[in-house]
């Protein structure tokens, strides 16, 4: 019996085939994706900020690119996942409104750049995205195949 | 004074409570005069809630939802949002344009600047019950608006209470006309310096 694990805002979750990954309205925040060709072992973490430098409060790591990446890793890898045979896809990243505020510019895309960066450092290949807009998405991540679907109002269904 | 954080979150809530009431009973007056009816209000909500719960607060991440920004200038930054179900903007839109409710579809131009001026209403509202409480001069921005999933709406002031901790705080306004019941969520979200100022014109820190 396939399962749908749910991943919430700033968390993150692993599983094996036949499993699944989802997390819901992403907005603003990025959805990273993980997946071992090998082993079928996934991965997913809902971003919510670029780094965690500078941030008072970031005591869980699982709300940055910078700690929350290598840490989904590691998680992948405790369940038996190798780093070489993973491939990512990456989702969200919207702006939601048009603010004027300089230092809030376009979370958004901050989250995407440092999600990308992070993940080319960790040395993992970025097969596909989905990113940017003024619109919300759900993803959902299989094992069966790492294919991600992507859900939003309005403006349909796809797979990536 | 040495205040531990959950001391001084109590403090910082009874304030934010006197606020709200003070908040809402401005809008509920602009908007009873704009209408020309009498409306009634409760006692609205405070709560810091985790940000993992903040896109259930509405029932879920995917509800579709109707938010209302404005940008806060002056002696105090950062930002005002407000959040409504489908149904509750429906509701705010017919009270204020004597229609009725006939299923949803999209809001058209004039309904949508219709929320926007009552978003500017109750921004304006909660504005002056802060200036009131603090003597801190604020100036709101035009509103923009975004119809989308609760929590891609919701991610905006969760990523903004991201930078301070990992609790959101929100003041739950409830507004009654006749048998209508409209929910609206308020945000308040000062930069972080702003917060500071805040706290320490509150009496809290």
């Amino acid at each position: 019996m396939m399962e749908i694990i749910k991943v919430g805002m700033a968390d993150l979750n692993v599983t094996g085939y036949p499993n699944a990954l989802t997390t819901l309205g992403l907005g603003s925040c990025v959805g990273v994706c993980i997946y071992d060709t090998k082993t079928k072992i996934i991965g997913m973490i809902h971003i919510m900020l670029p780094y965690s430098w500078g941030v008072k409060n970031n005591t869980n790591p699982a709300k940055f690119a910078d700690t929350g990446i290598p840490l989904l890793i590691e998680k992948m890898e405790e369940l038996g996942a190798t780093k070489k045979n993973m491939v990512s896809k990456l989702a969200g990243g919207a702006q939601m409104f048009e603010v004027t505020r300089s230092e809030f510019m376009n979370i958004g895309k901050r989250n995407v750049d440092a999600a990308k960066k992070v993940l080319y450092e960790q040395n993992i290949p970025i097969v596909a995205e989905d990113t940017g807009g003024n619109y919300g998405r759900t993803i959902i991540f299989y094992s069966e195949d790492g294919r991600l679907e992507i859900k939003t109002i309005g403006k349909g269904t796809k797979t990536i | 004074m040495n205040l531990s954080n959950s001391e001084i979150n109590e403090m910082y809530l009874d304030v934010l409570k006197e606020l709200g009431n003070i908040g809402t009973g401005n809008a509920v007056s602009a908007l009873a005069m704009m209408i020309g009816r009498k409306i009634n209000m409760k006692v609205p909500v405070v709560k810091m809630v985790k940000l993992q719960e903040v896109p259930e607060i509405l029932g879920g991440a995917e509800i579709p939802v109707v938010g209302i920004l404005l940008n806060v200038e002056g002696d105090i930054e950062g930002f005002i949002m407000f959040v409504m179900s489908q149904a509750s903007a429906h509701l705010l839109v017919n009270m204020l344009m004597g229609t009725t409710l006939n299923g949803y579809n999209e809001f058209t131009d004039i309904e949508k600047s219709a929320l926007m001026e009552i978003g500017n209403i109750l921004a304006g509202a909660y504005l002056t019950a802060l200036s009131t409480l603090t003597g801190f001069k604020m100036i709101q921005s035009v509103p923009q608006l975004a119809e989308d999933m609760a929590g891609a709406i919701l991610s905006f002031p969760a990523i903004q209470f991201g930078e301070t901790g990992d609790t959101a705080l929100y003041i739950e306004t409830e507004i009654f006309e006749e048998s209508s019941r409209i929910v609206a969520d308020f945000f308040l979200i000062p930069t972080i310096e702003s917060y500071k100022k805040m706290l320490k014109a509150l009496g809290v820190a």
